[in-house]
């Protein structure tokens, strides 16, 4: 940025300047200097600034094509290497085709009691090395619809006391019911998932069941910032929540969702994943971590397993679709080999256009302009 | 005026009772509301009625403000609300307050628009402020009032004074109000004002104080001061003011302008007047005339509104998208199966899918709002207001001598600048300097060419020849006696201190005369040093020895030989026939009291009886013959001033002096510089200055000086004449019948002091003067003598009218004292008529100027500007239509224009002079066929009546118009031309002509000669000029540019720019105007991709989100991304960046037409970048869609890479569009992007539960951390711009447009750039040169039998071996095939066609391809470009049949070379056969 500002004198400068003034003052009787009004010969004001002219020709930008190309197609190979080395298995389970043993609960409703439950049984072709990441997906869901978006009260999962009693108005119509205030409110909790997932491994007709973490699975900032129960005397979630009712769909309230205190209430984690709408109506979200439990067996090994659900989320009326996801990660997050394909190919296209330039620069580059400069 | 004397008339027959009193009653009730009555302050209080009236009047405080500190805020948002767009915005706004409705935070939502309002608001208020203090500085100006109480006067601000109160001013003081002059300390009743301030006009005007308290015999009191005055309520003409003064006696005076002093004038040469105020503050006509910058819509803002409005379309059409959208999606769950998701209404009941879709459609318009640019009008605004500031600093466009600089009056048509396509220019003051030189004159029948005049002009064109340093002083003096013979070179009369500046020259003295003479009216010393000729200055003293003798023997006048009589009158006329003030530099102007007893001018019938009894006229005779020497020793007797004291002694001393210097000079060329500094003090005669209205005046006066006939003194009754052998002569001034345009002469009556009859003395237009001549009889010699004297002047007057020169007639009439007594009668009437005063003096001085007898004419040069012809012409390669407008005679401005190469000498000119609107229908008729038939032929027949033109085709028309046309039309014509019926016909011939000259146009057929042109060809005009009567042009061309010259400022006033020379006007079309057109195009077209871009990623979200008006970008993002973070590189952009370097786009003015042809800013390029916005939405929306497909992210962690990558995509799309780099522009772009990254991150981390319903806590911070962030944000932008980056470098490669070529071309090593620019300048030559010789190779140049009426014609459907006998037809053809289809074709696609054609690879074929691409653009422009034609100017046909004729003159000058009587006396037309044969012959 060290531009050379001072290009205040220029060579065409006015070596008699001030000869006029001179005469001006000798004028006599006009009283004061006569100031003359020419405008600073700056560069700013000029509008003479040094500057960089870049013009685009095929031959200027010729390496910027290579340097792209060959930056991008390594990173792109990378990242598809990457990607392909996760390892990810996705069960449909909705139960829509008749053979599916979810199929008897496609039209559970929110309140049924009992549950419905079912297995699917599923086999893994490879392990899984790493930790695994097993999700549950949506499909055909709108969290990001405008008003099931709007619809809660942060201030409320804050633990902001006044707020459980009152919630904001965004809640309704999931603000109150029977005059109690919901808590938490609000439409987004109000249709949180509650199906449970259960994972087994059939190791020779033995269901061994697989233990699934259920902490560490939200952002650390919303589980300890953002994300707070009501505060009170006592440590007592029942008490604190006095006076506030469950959601509507919910089959307990908010501070029975689980039995560790610091995971009940507001700071439950499947709740406070649940909170954080999805962008895109095809959507998963993190609901069980399978650590590696020792680096001799893989975390989960090639076999046969079998997933339990308890089937209590209605998709099936507006088409929706439930998936349970079973992953291990990367640094770049889940498997997708999209952006690695990406960067291949935009690389390739820029080394193309590379070359393609550069013919045109041989062909074309070296004419004389000034010929093309029309009368 | 013909309304009140008909409404007297009625009243008076009207029968006597109850009717009239009725009548009469509503007429003062009438008049009341027309008139304002004015009495004294001094006065006891008057009825309480009556003070309730005067509280009506304005008090003398200016405010210019707009607003108080109550009413600014009010006031300001209901002016800002007029702006549609401030509505909508806050229409968005208030939206956002419906919750059903609502997308955002609502106070969110309301503070874009509260910024912008309040930006706005805020440079409203600093706007007033600055006004409130200059208001305050001017509002507390002290001045003298009177005080009732006090009995004197006292000092008091300007804002107290109040109308009625007297005021008393001093000498340079500047006037506070409006006042009617009561007394003066001068003995005439005189006041001298200037009234630079309010028109710029520098020489001084005289001011008269009431005609009865003149009279007076004591001081002017004001307690005494009962009258009433009626007057005018306030108006803003300036020129006039009419009133009466009802005195207490019941006796009424009318009262003028010559009564008025005006506000914002100075006092001059007065000691002390006192006047009573008439007008105050407001009311005043200084600032009733004072309506501030005007507000003009630019083309280019009318383009992008029309855009705003398909903005607006779009957007309408992406809700309605949208909204049906959610009505299908609401309808598909249908009523049962409402899916979770869906969030019924606060009542728990689901909307209907109309009803849900209506709401949405609401939600989105709120959601993309953006795409209608909030902040688009305000950055146009600041970018104006930048690119005016620039365009003020450009040193170049300051000019020194005047020490001017440009001004920009309006502040927002800078880019119009840059679409310029017609010039209309004034000449004189625009194209020439507006100072009048003396150059030649004629009396009685005799020319004198005054050689070194012209040799010492010539002197002043060069300033930079070196022998006029060298060379040696004294020309003048030497020339005095006639002693040097004339061929002697002879030089100019420059002072020693010029000689440090030489670069300047004599430009420099000028701009040292002028500061010299700060505050008066000022002559260079170009115009003050006239070297006579010798035989007339010979003639001159012969006269004046022969005057001597005869009077000291008591002989008449008439006993002189009528030549010298006639050169003797010449000079008293040229002295003495004129408004001249003489003054003395630096110091008060002092008048000498050597005044007869006569009161002047003559009052009344007795006053004359008495004045003119014979006794009275002996005696007076006696006076005055005797005073001539006289006065001399009364001057030295009241010892008042050195100006008059110029005696015959002192005219002897001089001589003397001079005739020793002369000598000197002739020994020693270099020891008389060092004698030249007491030279240039040459005492009293020197230090004379004359004070014109008009610079004629003064170079006329100047002139007569020169021939040692001064004038030393004017009284307003009298003027004093300095004679060589006579001494001083006092004419006593009769009257003075001032110059008006209608008249086009003035005239004064004086009683000569030597024969002692009553002479008129008059000066005018030759047309008119001519027309007024006594007539003679061709029986007696005398009269036949006269005959032939008034003829030989006619012709030295078309003479001086082809040399360039203003001409004036000069003729006296001797009035006998029965005439003159007649007319003085009607004539008094006439002036103290109040009615209708001006008609009636129009009419009396018609009675007087008729039967003249003509002395002689003159010819003033008015030379042309510096730079003038090159700017011409530059500005014509830049693709401007250059038109003048003139009021001057078809010769001079015929001339003018040769000289300053708006019509060349190879040009074909066509010259409509029509004396019947249908001589003039068929006129352009037969013109146009000409034209249309492509001069296949075409002849004169002057022969059959009035003006017949023969045009007779021989061969189809060629697809090219080759001869480049010239037209002049004079206003008679043009009159005719420019009536409905006609003005199509006009237009279309006026369009083909490369340029167009209108001759005695006035100022009305001015304005709708660009009204036409503007209106009809839908052309962007220009309008140039610099006096009143350029005004109406000035204001309804689409740009005015005014020339702060020395003929007022009334130009300037009503101009959106004003430059202080016209060869500024180079730099301001061609460099700042392509500029700023550029920029903002740019800018404008920039702003709509930006916004579509951004909104269409919105768009796109709405198909994953139901159509729910839900956005992945944050809602603080949405709406601060306009004003904060992409905001500031586009203004860096739009203000500074520059396409082509200044120097190329001068070099190349070839360039300036990609803004006339709206290159930078199409109505496809409009809709281009639509769709590029389109596509890099996708780009921007979908790599993250599917690099985050299926995974666990929520909407604002996807959203905000969205936002990140818009960002960066839209930068680096500014980056690519922008053409130069300074420091400014990369920290503009890179601030930008790290005030969104800190933005983002403090946002994201500030508050964990705020700014509900997005709550981004951390997101930012955590994407951050993730590499894929990155990788995603990296990959998008280039996807993105690929193709726009692609196209760009394509095109700067394949097919570049001409400004990318100027920018290359710009950066080549600077000699390979003077070298092939020089080539181009030659290529230029070559293709009006080659062009021809190729026709006239390939084709016949038609029959020679009419001689200089040849025709040439190129014809495609010529025998093949005719083609083969030349190299160049074939090309010529074949590049003239492609320059029309490139023409067809966009604009870059035409190098590129012409270039890659095979022909193109050879040699020759190569520079004819280049031709063909130069006469491709012409022909896209209708202008005919190519052909040479040598013009013959014919001076034969000067005689009147000069001005009828329709020519086109021959090729070459061989052919020119034929008889050109042969054209006249062989008309017809042409024949066919012959022109073969002859060409070949040729070849």
């Amino acid at each position: 940025m060290a531009v050379n500002y001072s290009a205040k004198e220029e060579a065409d400068g006015h070596p008699s300047g001030g000869v006029g003034l001179s005469g001006g003052g000798a004028a006599g009787g006009g009283g004061g200097a006569v100031k003359t009004r020419k405008p600073d010969n700056t560069a700013f004001k000029q509008q003479r600034l040094p500057a960089w002219q870049p013009i685009l020709t095929a031959g200027t930008v010729l390496p910027a094509f290579f340097i792209i190309g060959l930056i991008f197609i390594p990173i792109g190979i990378g990242i598809f290497v990457t990607s392909n080395n996760i390892r990810e298995y996705e069960i449909d389970y909705t139960g829509t085709e008749p053979s599916s043993p979810c199929n008897k609960c496609l039209n559970v409703s929110w309140d049924s009691t009992p549950p419905c439950t079912c297995t699917i049984d599923f086999t893994l072709e490879h392990s899984f090395e790493s930790n695994v990441f097993m999700y549950y997906g949506l499909s055909n869901f709108y969290q990001n619809h405008r008003r099931y978006v709007k619809s809660r009260d942060d201030s409320q999962l804050n633990g902001d006391n006044s707020s459980l009693l009152n919630p904001s108005k965004e809640c309704e119509p999931y603000r109150t019911n029977e005059d109690k205030p919901i808590a938490p409110c609000g439409a987004i909790a109000n249709s949180m998932f509650n199906d449970t997932l259960e994972l087994y491994r059939l190791d020779n007709d033995t269901r061994i069941p697989i233990p699934l973490i259920k902490k560490g699975i939200a952002w650390w900032t919303d589980k300890n910032v953002k994300f707070r129960n009501p505060s009170g005397d006592t440590n007592n979630l029942t008490a604190l929540f006095q006076g506030t009712t469950k959601p509507v769909n919910w089959p307990k309230p908010v501070y029975m969702l689980d039995s560790e205190p610091d995971n009940n209430g507001f700071i439950n984690e499947d709740f406070i994943v649940w909170m954080r709408t999805a962008a895109l109506p095809t959507f998963r979200k993190l609901y069980r971590l399978i650590e590696r439990k020792n680096n001799f067996q893989p975390t989960l090994q090639a076999g046969k397993y079998s997933l339990d659900i308890t089937y209590n989320y209605p998709v099936h009326s507006f088409d929706g679709r439930k998936r349970m996801i079973l992953s291990t990660i990367s640094w770049m997050g889940g498997k997708n080999p999209f952006l690695g394909i990406a960067y291949i190919t935009v690389g390739s296209i820029c080394f193309f256009l590379g070359v393609v330039l550069l013919i045109i620069h041989h062909k074309y580059g070296n004419r004389n302009t000034s010929a093309d400069i029309p009368n | 005026m013909s309304q009140g004397s008909s409404g007297a008339e009625g009243a008076a027959q009207v029968p006597p009772g109850h009717r009239e009193r009725q009548r009469k009653r509503r007429r003062r009730r009438r008049k009341e509301s027309r008139t304002r009555l004015v009495r004294s302050n001094l006065l006891p209080p008057e009825a309480e009625a009556e003070k309730s009236k005067r509280t009506v009047l304005a008090s003398n405080r200016l405010k210019t403000t707009k607003y108080t500190a109550l009413s600014f805020l009010p006031k300001n948002l209901f002016e800002q609300f007029h702006r549609l767009a401030n509505v909508y915005f806050v229409f968005i706004a208030l939206l956002n307050f419906v919750p059903a409705v609502n997308a955002f935070q609502p106070e969110l939502a309301l503070a874009p628009v509260l910024f912008i309002l309040a930006v706005t608001a805020i440079k409203d208020l600093w706007e007033d402020y600055s006004r409130y203090r200059s208001d305050e500085e001017i509002n507390h100006m002290e001045c003298l009032v009177y005080s009732r109480t006090e009995k004197k006067y006292i000092s008091r601000y300007w804002k107290e004074v109040k109308v009625g109160d007297f005021v008393q001013l001093r000498c340079n003081e500047i006037i506070p109000a409006d006042i009617l002059l009561l007394s003066s300390s001068d003995p005439d009743g005189l006041c001298h004002i200037e009234t630079a301030n309010l028109d710029g006009e520098t020489n001084l005007k005289q001011r008269q104080v009431v005609r009865r308290f003149l009279e007076l015999d004591s001081e002017f009191d004001p307690l005494k001061f009962t009258s009433v005055i009626e007057c005018e309520k306030p108006n803003n003409d300036l020129s006039r003011f009419r009133g009466y003064m009802i005195h207490k006696s019941g006796k009424k005076e009318g009262l003028f302008k010559e009564n008025l002093l005006l506000r914002g004038c100075t006092i001059r040469n007065t000691e002390e007047v006192a006047g009573i105020v008439i007008y105050a503050g407001h009311e005043t006509k200084a600032l009733l005339n004072n309506n501030g910058p005007r507000y003009k819509r630019s083309k280019l803002e009318r383009q992008m509104n029309a855009d705003v409005l398909w903005c607006v379309l779009i957007l309408l059409i992406m809700c309605l998208f949208s909204a049906i959208g959610h009505g299908l999606w609401v309808w598909q769950y249908g009523e049962k199966k409402k899916p979770i998701f869906d969030v019924p209404g606060p009542d728990g009941k689901y909307l209907s899918p109309v009803l849900a879709s209506v709401y949405l459609f609401l939600t989105v318009i709120i959601v993309f709002q953006v795409m209608i640019p909030i902040s688009l009008y305000v950055s146009i605004e600041i970018v104006k207001i930048c690119q005016v500031y620039f365009i003020h600093q450009d040193k170049d466009l300051y000019d020194e001598e005047t020490d001017s600089q440009l001004q920009c009056r309006a502040l927002n048509i800078t880019e119009d600048l840059g679409q310029v396509q017609f010039i209309f220019s004034d000449k004189t003051g625009t194209l020439t300097e507006n100072k009048m030189v003396f150059r030649r004159c004629t009396v009685s029948g005799i020319e004198y060419s005054h050689d070194a005049n012209a040799r010492r002009l010539a002197m002043y064109q060069e300033p930079d020849s070196e022998e006029e340093e060298v060379a040696p002083k004294g020309g003048t003096l030497s020339q005095r006696d006639s002693i040097c013979s004339h061929q002697s070179i002879k030089v100019v009369h420059r002072s020693q201190s010029t000689k440090t500046h030489r670069r300047t020259g004599s430009r420099a003295e000028a701009k040292r005369a002028s500061i010299l003479s700060k505050h008066t009216a000022f002559s260079s010393p170009m115009e003050k040093d006239i070297t006579p000729d010798p035989n007339l200055l010979e003639k001159v003293n012969e006269c004046a020895k022969h005057l001597e003798i005869m009077r000291s023997h008591e002989q008449l006048l008439s006993h002189l030989s009528p030549e010298l009589c006639d050169i003797f009158d010449f000079f008293i006329a040229l002295t003495i026939c004129n408004t001249v003030v003489v003054t003395a530099p630096n110091q008060p102007r002092q008048k000498v009291r050597d005044r007869f007893e006569l009161k002047s001018p003559v009052k009344t019938i007795e006053d004359f009886i008495r004045r003119f009894t014979p006794s009275r006229l002996t005696s007076g005779s006696n006076s005055s013959s005797s005073s001539s020497l006289a006065t001399s020793k009364s001057v030295h007797r009241f010892g008042l001033s050195v100006l008059s004291s110029t005696s015959t002694e002192s005219t002897l001393l001089k001589l003397e002096e001079k005739l020793s210097y002369s000598a000197q000079m002739n020994n020693n060329g270099y020891s008389s510089q060092q004698g030249r500094t007491p030279v240039g003090s040459r005492p009293q005669e020197g230090e004379l200055r004359y004070e014109a209205e008009s610079p004629d005046e003064a170079a006329l006066v100047y002139a007569a000086r020169a021939y040692n006939c001064s004038l030393v003194g004017r009284l307003s009754d009298q003027v004093s004449v300095e004679l060589p052998h006579l001494g001083t002569l006092n004419f006593e001034v009769l009257h003075t019948l001032s110059f008006d345009s209608i008249r086009k002469r003035m005239s004064v009556v004086v009683r000569h002091p030597l024969t002692d009859e009553i002479n008129v003395y008059t000066k005018g237009a030759d047309s008119v003067i001519m027309d007024l001549l006594l007539p003679c009889s061709s029986d007696d010699p005398q009269g036949k003598h006269q005959k032939k004297i008034q003829s030989k002047t006619q012709n030295y007057l078309n003479l001086y009218a082809v040399d360039g020169l203003r001409t004036l007639c000069i003729a006296k009439r001797v009035l006998s004292k029965e005439e003159y007594a007649c007319w003085l009668k009607s004539h008094l009437e006439a002036e103290s008529s109040i009615e209708n005063r001006e008609e009636l003096l129009f009419q009396s001085a018609l009675r007087i100027e008729k039967n003249l007898h003509l002395l002689g004419a003159t010819g003033i040069e008015d030379r042309l500007q510096d730079g003038v012809p090159e700017t011409i012409a530059n500005l014509r390669r830049a693709g401007l239509q250059i038109w003048v407008l003139t009021g001057d005679k078809q010769e001079t401005a015929v001339n003018i224009a040769y000289a300053c190469k708006l019509l060349e000498h190879d040009e074909e000119i066509i010259t409509l002079n029509a004396e019947s609107p249908e001589t003039c229908a068929i006129l352009l008729e037969q013109c146009l066929q000409c034209i249309e038939s492509k001069f296949s032929n075409n002849t004169v027949d002057e022969a059959t009546g009035n003006m017949t033109v023969g045009f007779t085709p021989l061969y189809p028309p060629p697809p090219h118009v080759l001869s480049s046309l010239g037209l002049v039309i004079d206003g008679r014509t043009l009159a005719y031309a420019l009536e409905p019926a006609l003005e199509d016909k006009f237009l279309a011939l006026a369009k083909r002509c490369r340029s167009v000259l209108c001759c005695r146009s006035t100022p009305l057929q001015k304005s709708m000669v660009v009204k036409l042109v503007r209106d009809k060809l839908k052309a962007m005009t220009l309008a140039i000029g610099d006096g009143a009567n350029d005004v109406s042009m000035i204001q309804v061309a689409d740009v005015g540019v005014g020339i702060s010259g020395q003929e007022g400022m009334q130009a300037v006033m009503a101009s959106d720019f004003a430059i202080p020379r016209f060869r500024h006007l180079e730099k301001l079309l061609l460099v700042h105007g392509h500029w700023c057109y550029s920029r903002l195009a740019n800018m404008v077209l920039y702003f709509f991709y930006k916004n579509a871009m951004f909104v269409a990623l919105l768009f796109w979200y709405q198909f994953y989100c139901g159509f729910s008006g839900s956005s992945m970008v944050d809602q603080w993002y949405l709406i601060f991304f306009n004003l904060l973070f992409s905001s500031l590189p586009q203004l860096i952009t739009g203000v500074l960046d520059k396409d082509v370097p200044a120097d190329m786009l001068i070099a190349v003015p070839q360039l300036y037409k990609s803004g006339q042809n709206m290159e930078e800013y199409q109505p496809h390029m409009f809709w281009m970048n639509m769709i590029d916005a389109m596509y890099q939405s996708l780009v921007c929306f979908f790599i993250p869609y599917f690099t985050y497909y299926d995974s666990e992210v929520d909407i604002f962690s996807w959203g905000t890479p969205i936002t990140t990558i818009a960002l960066f995509t839209i930068i680096l799309h500014l980056a690519i569009e922008t053409k130069t780099w300074t420091f400014l522009h990369w920290s503009s772009c890179i601030l930008s992007i790290l005030l969104f990254f800190f933005v983002a991150l403090v946002y994201n981390a500030s508050c964990p539960i705020c700014h509900p319903p997005s709550n981004p806590y951390w997101t930012m911070e955590r994407l951050m951390g993730d590499p894929m962030f990155y990788f995603t944000c990296i990959i998008s932008p280039i996807v993105a711009l690929l193709p726009r980056f692609l196209y760009r470098t394509l095109q700067g490669t394949l097919f570049p447009t001409q400004l990318q070529l100027g920018r290359q071309l710009s950066k080549l090593p600077p000699e390979i750039r003077t070298q092939l620019l020089t080539k181009l300048n030659v290529k230029r030559e070559t293709t009006l040169q080659t062009q021809p010789f190729a026709d006239s190779f390939s084709l016949n140049p038609g029959s020679n039998a009419s001689g200089c009426y040849t025709a040439y014609h190129q014809s495609s459907p010529l025998p093949a071996p005719q083609q083969s006998e030349s190299p160049f037809p074939e090309p010529a053809r074949a590049e003239r095939t492609r320059g029309r289809t490139a023409a067809a074709s966009p604009q870059g696609a035409l190098l590129y066609g012409g270039n890659r054609d095979p022909s193109a690879a050879s040699g020759p074929g190569r520079s004819v391809g280049f031709h063909g691409v130069a006469l491709s653009t012409s022909e896209a422009e209708a202008l005919p470009a190519g052909a040479a034609f040598p013009w013959n100017s014919a001076p034969e046909q000067a005689d009147g049949s000069l001005l009828r004729w329709v020519t086109s003159t021959p090729l070459f000058s061989r052919f020119g070379a034929v008889p050109p009587a042969s054209g006249e006396a062989a008309p017809g037309v042409l024949s066919s056969g012959e022109g073969p044969e002859k060409s070949n012959q040729d070849d």
